[in-house]
């Protein structure tokens, strides 16, 4: 028989081998900020579920390093992420020792080595199955389902960050609305702001080159830095702007926050704008004028659908981005999934700080999936010019 | 009728159309040929003002053509633009309804005539009229350009290289239709082209551009046997114009009395295809029939020959 190996599959084999044999899976504390103790996989469950578990990853990977059927290593990723989680938290239960409340129970490197090298797997075959925009928005949802399923079963609870969530619920979601409606009011008013300026820098030259710099000397100015420089002319406002002060204008808070993430979002607007309507096939402009559209209709009717793809990639970077840097917002006071992680800093309790930054990320990882799922889709329906 | 009266076009220091003046009377159509980077497109932008002229002034009707905004000075004016330039994400039958739709026609109306043209240009409504421009072919979308360029049954049409992607039969069949549209319709086109072939057949009139010059404006016949300058009689072929000359006239003003053996050919045929058929059948002689099929008499190789011959 002719055995072939799959490339990507050494490196997951090889990675989970170590994550599971010699990496810890499960860390223990007594409390919540004191060091912990590794656990591997046979100390962290029971011994036959640890087994059990074992024998999947070993399973899952040997498929992974051969060549073998899509259908089958999509099924292995499937089962090992699926066994993975569930028993993270059948650990979490069986390492807090009955009645105490102070134990914490963290999934370690080695799972979280489990879950990337799986996931790699998964986003292997569904890169090969090449699905479909919305067959993706059906995985990203099916996904979110699963994991929605395991919180509400409270398979989890035993978990740390579960627990500090379960100190926070009323918080979590406040500052997690916050932090949403910081990321998208602020590509809103992005977009509401760049789109007629990067259509003014396209029809007006001179003025291309001067506002694409400035936006990008704003973009390379640290986020730390730009809310102090904000501070300022924002308290100066809200003293004497009538009625900026009720607005919620301040100084710190929110308002430097949104200014701040608005003014990043800017450049990335702007210049895929300015790019998307360069790209614009000449003959179609030509066409346009040629059969007398007005200069509106011809960027309603045909500069801008063309452009869109495009200007949707930029909004893209944007919400991804502003999602990732809305967090830093909680430094002044401006709310959002970032207070969490910055307690969690000052507190040196890694396990606050995680249900700050999983969330995080998790948004930012759907946004930019279904995101990419629209760009596609608006794309394929007006394929580029051929001629 | 257009008069285009001392129009000149500088790009910075260059000239690139130089004091061209002309007069297309109206129904008819004017063809304008010369070699690349002459300034025919830029001719006939001036036109419609998709290029405003650096001097000169363009009449149409005997109204300046800046009279009206340019937006519904175009929308008055079909342009089949060069390389078709069909808006890639509009479909067949949306491009097509383009300026009906900017001169706000009801929905009944415009599909109709959407529908109309396509199967004109034989692509049929159902299948094609759904698709995207980058699922046709080049001579496909050539069709959908020119249709699109028809679509509000402009006066004035105005054709740049219209039929370069087409192969041989359906650009025959392309120029009779164009040129039965402009009967019915009594439109004044205005036509560019490489093509001398069809120059000579589709042109009331050829306009012969060199440098940004017109350096002769004729009709077919004269500008086969008096080309104006070398650079005219090498562009209308030397070795072709014998040919050229015959294809401009019909079998029947060329029968001669007599009969002959053989299939008759029609008298609207043209001499040079008589001919043609005479070299290759090796006969002295065809018989002519009329449209109803009655004799009227024969064509000769020494009659047609005769007719080849440069003008006196
Ligand atoms: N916008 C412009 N700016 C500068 N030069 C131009 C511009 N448009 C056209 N030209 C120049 O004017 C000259 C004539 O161009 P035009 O398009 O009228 O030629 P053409 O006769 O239509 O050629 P072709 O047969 O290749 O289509 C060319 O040398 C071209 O480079
Ligand atoms: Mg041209």
């Amino acid at each position: 028989m002719n055995i072939r190996f799959d490339k990507l599959g050494v490196v997951i084999a090889a990675i989970s081998a170590y994550a599971a044999f010699a990496a810890p899976f499960a860390t223990f504390r007594a409390n919540r900020i004191v060091p912990g103790q590794a656990r591997s996989i046979l100390e962290a469950l029971p011994a036959t579920i640890g087994a059990l578990l074992l024998a999947i990853i070993v399973v899952a990977a040997l498929i992974a390093l051969f060549r073998t059927p899509l259908v089958l290593r999509l099924a292995a990723s499937v089962v090992a992420l699926a066994a993975l989680a569930l028993l993270v938290g059948v650990a979490g239960t069986f390492l807090t020792p009955a009645g105490n409340t102070f134990a914490r129970v963290s999934p370690a490197s080695g799972f979280w080595i489990l879950i990337f090298a799986f996931t790699l797997l998964l986003a292997d075959v569904l890169t090969r199955l090449n699905l479909s925009p919305w067959g993706r928005v059906g995985v990203l949802v099916a996904a979110s389902a699963a994991i929605g399923l395991l919180l509400i079963s409270g398979s989890w609870n035993d978990l740390s960050i579960l627990k500090e969530y379960a100190n926070r619920a009323d918080s979590f979601w406040a500052e997690g609305s916050k932090h949403v409606t910081l990321a998208l009011g602020s590509l809103a008013a992005a977009v509401i702001v760049g789109l007629p300026l990067g259509i003014l820098c396209h029809r007006v030259e001179r003025l291309r080159a001067g506002v694409l710099n400035v936006l990008n000397i704003i973009q390379t100015i640290p986020s730390i830095a730009l809310f102090g420089l904000l501070i300022a002319p924002l308290g100066w406002v809200a003293t004497h702007v009538p009625g900026a002060a009720a607005l919620g204008i301040r100084g710190v808070g929110t308002a430097p926050a949104f200014v701040a993430l608005f003014l990043y979002s800017l450049l990335p607007v702007v210049a895929n704008t300015v790019v998307g309507l360069a790209g614009v096939p000449r003959a179609a402009n030509d066409a346009a004028r040629g059969m007398g559209m007005t200069d509106r209709q011809r960027l309603f009717g045909v500069e801008f659908p063309l452009a869109f793809p495009v200007i949707l990639t930029g909004i893209r970077i944007v919400l991804v981005q502003n999602i990732g840097l809305a967090t830093i917002a909680a430094l002044i006071g401006g709310g959002g999934f970032g207070v969490f992680v910055f307690q969690g800093v000052g507190q040196t309790a890694m396990d606050l700080v995680l249900l700050g930054a999983v969330p995080t990320v998790a948004l930012a990882f759907a946004a930019a999936i279904i995101l990419d799922a629209v760009i596609e889709m608006t794309a394929t329906k007006r394929r580029v010019e051929t001629a | 009728m257009i008069e285009i009266e001392g129009i000149t076009k500088r790009y910075d220091a260059t000239t690139v159309v130089d004091d061209v003046s002309m007069v297309i009377e109206p129904r008819t159509v004017c063809v304008i040929v010369g070699t690349s980077g002459s300034g025919k497109t830029t001719l006939l932008r001036m036109i419609n003002r998709l290029v405003e002229p650096t001097s000169g002034i363009i009449k149409l009707d005997g109204a300046d053509n800046r009279s009206l905004p340019g937006y519904e000075l175009r929308r008055s004016i079909g342009y089949a633009i060069q390389g078709h330039g069909l808006f890639p994400h509009r479909t067949v039958a949306q491009n097509i309804a383009t300026v009906p739709v900017l001169l706000g026609w009801d929905k009944v109306r415009i599909k109709a005539r959407v529908d109309e043209l396509m199967t004109l240009y034989q692509l049929d409504p159902e299948a094609f009229g759904p698709r995207y421009p980058h699922e046709l072919s080049g001579g496909q979308q050539q069709r959908v350009g020119v249709a699109r360029a028809l679509a509000a049954e402009p006066n004035v049409l105005l054709m740049d290289e219209p039929f370069g992607a087409l192969d041989p039969i359906i650009r025959t069949k392309a120029q009779e239709d164009l040129l039965a549209i402009q009967k019915r319709f009594g439109t004044t086109i205005i036509l560019v082209t490489h093509d001398m072939e069809e120059a000579v057949h589709m042109g009331d009139k050829i306009a012969v551009m060199d440098a940004g010059k017109l350096v002769q404006y004729a009709r077919p016949a004269e500008i086969l046997a008096k080309p104006a300058s070398a650079f005219v009689e090498t562009l209308v072929g030397a070795s072709e114009r014998p040919f050229r000359l015959l294809s401009l006239g019909r079998v029947r003003d060329a029968v001669e009395k007599g009969s002959a053996e053989g299939e008759a050919i029609p008298g609207d045929a043209s001499q040079r295809d008589a001919l043609a058929e005479l070299l290759w059948s090796g006969r002295p002689a065809l018989p002519v029939k009329g449209a109803d099929g009655k004799p009227l008499g024969r064509v000769t190789v020494d009659g047609l020959v005769k007719r080849a011959a440069r003008p006196a």
